[in-house]
């Protein structure tokens, strides 16, 4: 045994840090603790000893290793310096793996004072991890009862403690039984269920062993640390235990770790990345019911807990077991993403799926496996909870706003996890919405709305567009503005779920949509009419609200790129109730960003053409020339408007602004055809009025007709510089300048 | 339709049942209806006495027992109904001593066809629940199982309108002579101390105004129920000059059953129990789908 030790020492040298050097003289500056203090007295009575503090450790281990008697620690000035050592490494550092199995031997077998293995034992502390071996055969000394009561306590306790740190447990696992047995110790019992409570397995529960706790309870009446560990066995085994925790209850076991706390916290800081999760308590407790409520009437999603219904496959012996009771991982356990990926296979759903909703991994599992049951039993649930708890469909409800806020928050937190809308979800907001006062749960209700699956026409209209434009045209600006960009990401989903069907139908030809490719974009179309129609009222009744529409030109910046970001064929133009209030508002912000948005539509016409081109073979869908007819007329207009200053002349938009020049005369306005080009126009003025101020500080007549030639140019540059991307994208793609010199000429407009 | 056996279902006469709708039943499996009732009455006890473990099987306070009810079905595709009885055990240790009984509930499922041909195996259809008893009780059976077996129960009210189709329909049953009378009760909106208004008519009156409504045996339509309760209404505005049809109709009762809008039922006819569940069945499914 000993030359064994001895030689295994040799072979893994002790590898203390060389910085121990500098963190001695650190610590004995402050010199505060106890084991400091100590040390320090000894090596001012000892100036003598001076060693390299690198070998200090070994020398101690070594020391501990072959102390025989029992040696008092006041006389022995040798103890006392190894002590000491020992301590401020383990505090400074921790200690390293292989200096475990001596020091719990010493700590255990009783040969020192029980003063010094407490001092041992308080110090024991890992670098990274403890070995299973060294905890194996220190439990074995609990056997020979060699050391004292307080002692197995303590160890007991930094068992505990340190429990997270034993680099493996299978065969701790196997000690379950001996543990078990140290709960008739009064004193022990608290914390032999704690250590218990981490052990236990499905496996470890048994009938007779439920029996001995329940004798305990029995004796000892409402334990915490015995209901927690019973709660456990129930968890696993339904069948042969029942209890229910009281609602009030929070700390199940005393806290074991007291004396290594601070030591614990730095290693978990020091190896965060691959220290596992400390073990959290796992206990449903019961739910504190408010009183006022009736019975199931209030919102609780259920806590992921285990099947309980597992008899019904381990009574019927015939059957394929494949949710065979010993395999099966139980989810109160699952609490990391690698723990799922290992369990996957042997994973069973929660007794309640309702619970699924706010447990992430539980979402992730959700999505791999592609079981009816599961979303069957989410829908029935989750159907039901909507249709009790709506709190503008039952009555008497309101007080609950609150939580049912909360509730729909979770259920499209787990829509968007799983980028699918629950179809019990849709089914609540048809029925819902046309008695929605479209202000309890707003947010909550938008933003459900944008899972909606993509439908008919005729079932969207009823269901959805028409409660919706009801609730649109009465309510305020602010929630205009909501409605529009929660359409806006219904259009997205919509966008994407589509994409992802059309990948999935070309991967695997047998596969084919219900409705061909072209009835599906037309639903999407549908949506953007509908947008399209409900945008030009609201502009017209909130009078061109800049706040308005930016969220509807918003709407277009998905719009424009459908088919180059998406790659579907659909190209629809705003209306020109939505076109025109853009093109003339008073707002920068406005103009720049419908110029981006004729500058998006350009550029994927332009690479429709192009494939069409390209690709020799018929295309399914091709754009009609309609919409190139439609882009055209708005292009004519706008640069009519912003660059060739003849907006009145050439729009030939049906609902343009084209006007005779009689008309325009009788106006009396001097400047008309130049009223909106990029120096007059009344968003743009501001930029221009700037501008003239710094190009001619000390004119103050404010000539705008001195940006003309160079200092068009000139000004050009200025509005790009502030700012203004979307007239610059718009402006080089858009209008072909013949020559730098002959500039304010319409080029090749027309795509 | 074959009616039920009267010996065997008429323990549920006569008393007040309160409905509620449960969704479908996931792994549920009558064969295990004895380890279901060990469960249960386990589960039971660990309730009532909140931080104490059980073990499941010992003899208990209270005594849960599951039965089936083969004959409270409309048709071999519904699962046959399920009662749940809660005993108290005296506390004398004496074998055979009398058991008494606290509480019971049953699930049924008459002509479920609309849902039980929708849902997967792993399912098991029964979705009238019917309770007896305190509601502490409804709790905890509802909760164990709502957790065992992922369902979930809503208290099932009955609209006036469908109250109006009960009181249309039953009046039409033939009854024995010298039945008691058909009585709805009607609630006055609006006040503020609660009206209500009680309407009787004899039940012979009431079949020979009906059976002037009725124009096919057999068939019902909302336009023969609404002139039914029409011609009740001016009959009564006629002699009271009040207008029923601005009341709201919470309670009718007749010899066959007597129904309340807050969900609540008492069969007095084992012969027209079925045709009755059936209806309530109708009602929880459209509450559940």
């Amino acid at each position: 045994m000993q030359r064994r030790q001895s030689s295994k020492n040799s072979k893994q040298p002790l590898q203390v840090p060389h910085s121990s050097q500098t963190d001695l003289s650190a610590w004995r500056k402050g010199g505060r603790t106890d084991p400091e203090k100590s040390l320090q007295n000894h090596q001012s009575r000892n100036s003598q000893v001076n060693e390299s503090k690198q070998d200090s450790l070994e020398q101690a281990v070594s020391y501990f290793e072959k102390v025989q008697n029992r040696v008092s620690l006041k006389k022995s000035e040798v103890l006392q310096k190894h002590l000491a050592t020992v301590e401020s490494i383990a505090l400074q550092k921790g200690l390293p793996p292989e200096v475990f199995d001596v020091l719990l031997n010493v700590a255990l077998d009783g040969k020192l004072a029980d003063a010094v293995n407490t001092r041992l034992l308080k110090s024991l502390i890992p670098a990274s991890v403890i070995p299973e071996t060294s905890v194996v055969s220190s439990v074995s000394w609990l056997c020979v009862s060699k050391c004292s009561g307080s002692i197995q306590l303590l160890f007991i306790r930094w068992l505990i403690a340190m429990f997270d740190f034993i680099d493996h447990k299978e065969q701790l696992h196997a000690l379950y039984g001996f543990f078990f047995s140290f709960l008739q110790d009064e004193k022990m019992c608290p914390y032999v269920c704690h250590l218990l409570y981490l052990l236990t397995r499905k496996e470890s529960v048994k009938p007779f062993r439920i029996r001995r706790l329940l004798d305990l309870q029995a004796k000892m009446g409402m334990q915490p640390h015995l209901q927690a560990l019973l709660s456990l066995y129930k968890l696993f085994c339904p069948e042969l235990v029942s209890i229910t925790l009281p609602g009030k209850m929070k700390t199940y076991f005393k806290n074991s770790e007291g004396p290594w706390k601070a030591a614990i916290n730095t290693i978990r800081q020091r190896n965060r990345e691959n220290s596992p999760v400390s073990q959290l308590l796992f206990l449903g407790t019961a739910q504190h019911q408010s009183r006022k409520r009736k019975w199931n009437t209030q919102l609780i999603i259920p806590a992921s807990s285990a099947n309980v219904n597992i008899l019904a496959e381990g009574k019927e012996k015939n059957h394929v077991d494949l949710y065979s009771t010993s395999e099966s991982f139980p989810v109160e356990q699952l609490q990391t993403f690698s723990q799922l990926l290992q369990n996957i296979h042997h994973l069973e759903f929660p007794s309640q799926m309702g619970s699924v909703l706010t447990n992430p991994l539980l979402l992730h599992y959700m999505n791999c496996i592609k079981d009816e049951s599961i979303y069957l039993r989410l829908y029935y649930w989750m159907g039901q909870t909507l249709q009790e708890e709506c709190t503008w469909c039952v009555v008497d409800s309101y007080q609950y706003e609150e939580e049912f806020k909360d509730f729909l928050e979770t259920v499209y937190k787990a829509e968007c996890f799983l980028q699918e809308g629950f179809s019990s979800c849709e089914e609540f907001l048809y029925k819902s919405l046309p008695l929605w006062d479209g202000f309890c749960c707003r947010s909550q209700v938008l933003r459900l709305m944008t899972w909606i699956p993509l439908r008919g026409f005729s079932e969207m209209k009823s269901h959805l567009y028409d409660p919706l434009a009801q609730l649109f045209f009465t309510s305020s600006l602010y929630f205009k503005c909501s409605v529009l960009e929660s359409l806006k990401e219904l259009l997205q989903n919509w966008l994407n779920w589509l994409v992802i069907q059309l990948d999935s139908e070309s991967d695997s030809q047998g596969y084919s949509l219900n409705t061909t490719l072209s009835g599906l974009v037309n639903m999407v179309a549908e949506l953007v009419h509908f947008v399209g129609w409900i945008s030009t009222i609201a502009l017209r009744l909130e009078s061109n609200a800049t706040f308005l529409l930016y969220f509807i030109l918003d709407f277009y910046e998905t719009v424009c790129d459908i088919y180059l970001r998406y790659n579907l064929p659909m190209l629809i133009m705003p209306p020109p109730g939505v076109f025109y209030p853009a093109l003339l508002s008073m707002d920068s912000v406005s103009l720049n960003q419908l110029c981006y948005i004729m500058y998006r539509y350009r550029t994927n016409l332009v690479a429709a053409k192009k494939n069409e081109l390209i690709k020799k073979k018929i295309l399914p869908f091709k754009f009609s020339s309609q919409t190139y007819q439609e882009y055209n007329q708005y292009l004519i207009a706008m640069v009519g408007c912003l660059w060739t200053s003849s907006a009145f002349q050439k729009d030939i938009h049906p609902q343009g602004i084209r006007l005779d020049d009689e008309v325009l005369k009788k106006t009396g306005v001097q400047e008309f055809k130049t009223g909106f080009n990029i120096v007059y126009h009344p968003a743009m003025m501001g930029y221009a009025l700037l501008f003239l101020q710094q190009a001619w500080p000390d004119d103050n007549t404010f000539n705008f007709s001195l940006i003309k030639g160079r200092k068009w140019n000139w000004y050009l540059e200025y509005l790009y510089a502030q700012g203004l991307k979307g007239l610059k994208l718009f402006i080089e793609s858009s209008i072909n300048r013949v020559s730098q010199a002959s500039q304010r000429k319409e080029g090749n407009v027309q795509v | 339709q074959e009616n039920a056996d009267p010996q065997k279902t008429a323990f549920l006469l006569r008393k007040q049942w309160t409905l509620y709708s449960v969704t479908p039943l996931y792994r549920f499996s009558s064969a295990n209806l004895k380890e279901y009732a060990r469960l249960l009455g386990a589960f039971i006890a660990a309730e009532k006495q909140k931080g104490l473990a059980v073990e499941v099987g010992v003899d208990l306070d209270i005594k849960v027992t599951f039965s089936s009810l083969p004959d409270l079905r409309g048709s071999d595709q519904d699962q046959a109904a399920m009662l749940v009885q809660l005993s108290s055990r005296s506390s004398v240790p004496q074998k055979n001593s009398e058991e008494k009984l606290m509480w019971s509930g049953w699930f049924c499922c008459v002509s479920g066809d609309d849902l039980s041909e929708n849902v997967p195996e792993d399912f098991t259809c029964l979705p009238l629940f019917l309770a007896n008893g305190a509601e502490s009780y409804v709790a905890i059976v509802g909760s164990w199982f709502q957790k065992t077996f992922d369902c979930r129960f809503c208290r099932l009210a009955i609209s006036p309108l469908n109250l109006t189709w009960m009181a249309a329909m039953w009046t039409g049953c033939k009854v024995e002579k010298n039945a008691s009378a058909t009585e709805l009760v009607f609630s006055v909106p609006c006040l503020p101390q609660p009206l209500d208004i009680s309407y009787a008519i004899h039940p012979e009156d009431a079949k020979a105004l009906w059976d002037t409504v009725q124009k096919t045996p057999g068939e019902i339509t909302q336009e023969e129920v609404d002139l039914f309760m029409d011609c009740l209404y001016s009959h009564f505005h006629r002699h009271f000059k009040i207008h029923l049809s601005a009341t709201k109709l919470v309670k009718v009762s007749t010899a066959i059953a007597s129904a309340h809008c807050d969900g609540i039922i008492k069969f007095l006819q084992s012969k027209y129990l079925i045709g009755v569940l059936m209806l309530l069945t109708e009602l929880a499914i459209s509450q559940i789908q």
